[in-house]
């Protein structure tokens, strides 16, 4: 992200200090995470110590500092996917990624994470992908789901979307 | 787009708008809320679009897509106006046929109308569908019927009507006082009076004051605010511009979820619309009051939906809660007195400044008036958002609307009340819901998320998993909250994986107690509930844990053995296919080889399920 990018999401918010979140989460929506350099940039433009950008960026869990796969995976565990089994859930895709929630696969295809709650508790347990939401999940189903974002079938999935 | 300037100009646009519909028009609505959307509503829109197009007579019907009507369970939701016939399940196959059909021919397709779970019968119309029948749906009900994007679908059912009743006609000290006599009560978990908050931010010295709507809805389990505001904002901005002139505030703030992109898009689109039409802005409705409300996006910490830590991060600084001695409404954002409401809270306001206090009053208990949502999740048949008035029985809610517990199983429980609440035994399911029941149980209404429990829902794993929630989101500032959770939560992973022991139970209650009374806020006054709550009504399961080394929900994994019954085992071959641990062996059975049952290897076993999953003669005994 160069930096002119940067201070145009500041000028968007009048170049306000107390706009860090949402400049934070602008530059997080853009880039996935929150370069190091982008945030040294963002502390010379709003005038404010570099450890206070950081102790915003590390209390809320939305934002990350490291740089996330190409699919981010989110499996929910509200109350309501918890007692329908949303733990399992986890395991199952751990056990097929090799990844803890919060790492990203060595291929940088998938980042695993988890989050409290979607709202989408009706269809739980339920895992979103980039925004797409897997409802009624079960973990033999989890290999079946994981399979349309594995590099090969996405490309496709991306060209089909395309045409239409 | 042009400004409307008094409360006249404001009923003649209202009139041009209901002129201009015809009311005989067929309409069709798709519920396109987060809900419906996990189900593929969006392809059942794009396939009326294709149909309606593709046909000559497509241009008369109307296509309108709503928020959630809160049936989630049978979504996509599809209601066919004027006549209310309720289709579940919709797919976009179906779309072609509901038009030939229904909207040309006046016909019913009885396969995509809802049947009773128990007759068995076809329900055609909305109304008649047990579960929203028993509802009472004052604040819900637009959400099915208008369009979120379109401040004329408010304006025609009747929104907007409240303020100008509010800002040309009351004084805002009568504004107050209509609240409280009408004794609304916050619904973002407290249940504190709203009235009284709001005198109290009035009389407090200051300029410049600001109110807050919450809708930071972290309870894991609760959409009901979500839904508010994707499906209905513009009845949540309408309940803010009214409390602000009643406290004399002039800028609000709605802060909100950013894990709900629709619900930002919706509130913001409300926002400007209103704007334009001079609802929000200088003078409005040539009343000489001005407001005006910006979004302010959460970043994901459970710990900002209590009020002082959300006035911080509103201010753009980490959310940790303060001291309570000093209230918000004296000194909150910027130190100004500062007036914060969830959604729910603000949606109310509209309905009681235009029914009346007396009208309001009516509804509920003596204690708790109106109606609630509730989100009613978990083990029942119809999951999905509810209304009903305050004071109605669990059982009516969790049998009569919701239809009861699914596959035949036992209820157990309900969770209420987010991680600050507690369990609800089965011996008290017709207690009357309300705040003050609630609270005596030793749960709460919390913003009103209600997970039902079955016999398949182990205690132990629910109170793990909830203080494992809470030792994530403590904020960290108060020791006492900080190693409180965490130590909660090693004590009850140790019962559940076979290692407690009887003192843990006690040391969890004195933990339970030093956390909750040394805390500063209400997540940390609030966290042993989970614990507490459970071993008040369910201590036999964590004496089973700890004693007998035994789950018998089978939920927690260390306890569990699997075992394959070598009489009913088919000998297919599919659970060893899906252990991942290569625990199981046998010999698969085909039409030339004669097969070996399968055994399961327990010292590899990693009791992961799979087999148990994958078998369909439940041959797989779990123990």
């Amino acid at each position: 992200m160069n930096p002119s990018e940067i201070d145009a999401i500041v000028e968007r918010y009048e170049g306000k200090e107390s706009a860090i979140l949402a400049i934070l989460q602008d530059i997080q929506a853009k880039e996935k995470y929150l370069p190091k350099e982008a945030l040294e940039h963002l502390g010379q433009r709003l005038q404010i110590p570099l450890n206070k950008i950081y102790r915003i960026a590390t209390f809320y869990r939305a934002f990350s500092l490291t740089p996330r796969g190409r699919h981010e995976i989110h499996v929910c565990l509200g109350t309501a996917c918890h007692v329908r089994g949303a733990q399992r859930i986890v395991d199952q895709v751990t056990m097929e990624l090799r990844v803890r929630p919060g790492e990203t696969t060595k291929d940088r295809n998938f980042t695993l994470g988890t989050v409290n709650c979607l709202g989408v508790c009706a269809a739980g347990p339920i895992i979103a992908i980039d925004g797409e939401y897997f409802g009624n999940m079960s973990p033999i189903k989890v290999e079946g789901v994981l399979k349309k974002f594995q590099p090969g079938q996405s490309d496709k999935k991306e060209a089909s979307n395309g045409k239409n | 787009m042009e400004r409307i300037s008094s409360p006249q100009a404001l009923d003649q646009y209202r009139s041009e708008i209901i002129q201009k519909r015809d009311p005989d028009q067929p309409c069709i609505t798709v519920c396109t809320g987060t809900g419906c959307h996990a189900s593929g509503c969006h392809q059942v829109v794009e396939a009326f679009k294709k149909v309606l197009s593709d046909h000559p007579e497509g241009r008369r019907v109307n296509l309108r897509m709503t928020g959630c009507h809160g049936f989630c369970e049978k979504g996509p939701l599809v209601v066919l106006h004027p006549n209310k016939i309720l289709y579940q399940k919709v797919k976009p196959e179906n779309c072609q046929e509901i038009f030939e059909e229904t909207i040309l021919k006046g016909k019913i397709i009885e396969s995509l109308l809802y049947a009773h779970p128990a007759t068995g019968q076809k329900i055609t119309h909305e109304d008649d569908v047990p579960f929203y029948k028993r509802q009472m749906r004052i604040i819900f009900g637009n959400n099915g019927s208008i369009d979120p994007t379109s401040i004329d679908d408010y304006i025609a059912v009747g929104g907007y009507r409240a303020l100008p009743k509010a800002l040309l006609t009351m004084s805002p000290e009568a504004i107050i006082q209509e609240v409280k006599e009408a004794n609304l009560r916050g619904r973002g978990g407290g249940g504190f009076p709203a009235g009284v908050k709001w005198e109290s931010c009035r009389k407090a010295h200051g300029e410049t004051k600001y109110v807050i709507c919450n809708a930071d809805e972290g309870d894991p389990g609760a959409y009901m605010d979500r839904s508010l505001l994707e499906g209905n904002p513009h009845s949540v901005l309408e309940g803010m511009i009214i409390g602000a002139y009643g406290i004399g505030a002039h800028e609000g703030y709605v802060y909100v979820r950013n894990e709900y992109p629709l619900a930002v898009i919706n509130i913001g689109i409300a926002i400007q619309q209103a704007r334009e039409r001079g609802l929000l802005g200088k003078d409005i409705l040539g009343s000489g009051f001005d407001f005006d409300v910006r979004i302010s996006r959460g970043g994901g910490a459970f710990v900002c939906g209590e009020s002082s830590a959300l006035v911080a991060s509103v201010a753009g600084d980490v959310g940790e809660p303060r001291a309570k001695h000093i209230h918000l409404v004296e000194s909150g954002l910027r130190d100004r007195p500062t007036n914060l409401n969830n959604v729910e809270t603000w949606a109310n306001v509209p309905v009681i400044i235009l029914n009346g206090a007396k009208w309001y009053a009516r509804i509920g208990t003596e204690g708790s008036k109106g109606t609630k949502i509730f989100s009613l999740v978990g083990k029942v048949n119809n999951t999905g958002l509810v209304e009903v008035p305050m004071g109605i029985t669990l059982r009516e809610i969790v049998y009569d609307i919701g239809g009861g517990i699914p596959g035949r199983k036992r209820f157990k429980a309900v969770q209420t009340g987010g991680p600050s609440g507690g369990c609800i035994p089965e011996s008290l399911i017709d207690l009357p819901v309300d705040f003050d029941r609630l609270t005596e149980a030793g749960s709460m209404m919390g913003s009103g998320g209600m997970i039902v429990m079955d016999e398949s829902t182990c205690m132990v794993d629910v109170a793990k998993y909830f203080m494992n929630f809470l030792k994530d989101e403590s904020c960290g500032k108060c020791t006492s909250c900080r190693e409180g959770t965490k130590r909660m939560h090693e004590i009850l992973t140790d019962i559940s994986e076979g290692r407690g022991t009887i003192d843990q139970i006690n040391l969890l209650e004195e933990l339970g107690w030093a956390t909750a009374e040394a805390s500063l806020c209400q997540l940390g006054g609030t966290a042993p509930n989970p614990v507490l709550s459970t071993l008040r009504y369910f201590r036999n399961e964590y004496e089973e844990h700890i004693l007998n080394k035994r789950c018998s929900a089978k939920v927690c994994r260390s306890l569990l053995k699997y075992r394959v019954l070598s009489e009913v085992c088919k000998m297919c071959g599919a659970c060893a296919k899906a252990c991942p641990s290569e625990a199981i062996s046998g010999k698969r059975k085909t039409k030339k080889v004669e097969g070996i049952p399968f055994t399961i290897d327990s010292e590899k076993c990693i009791r992961c399920g799979m087999c148990f999953e994958s078998c369909k003669f439940d041959a797989i005994e779990v123990q």
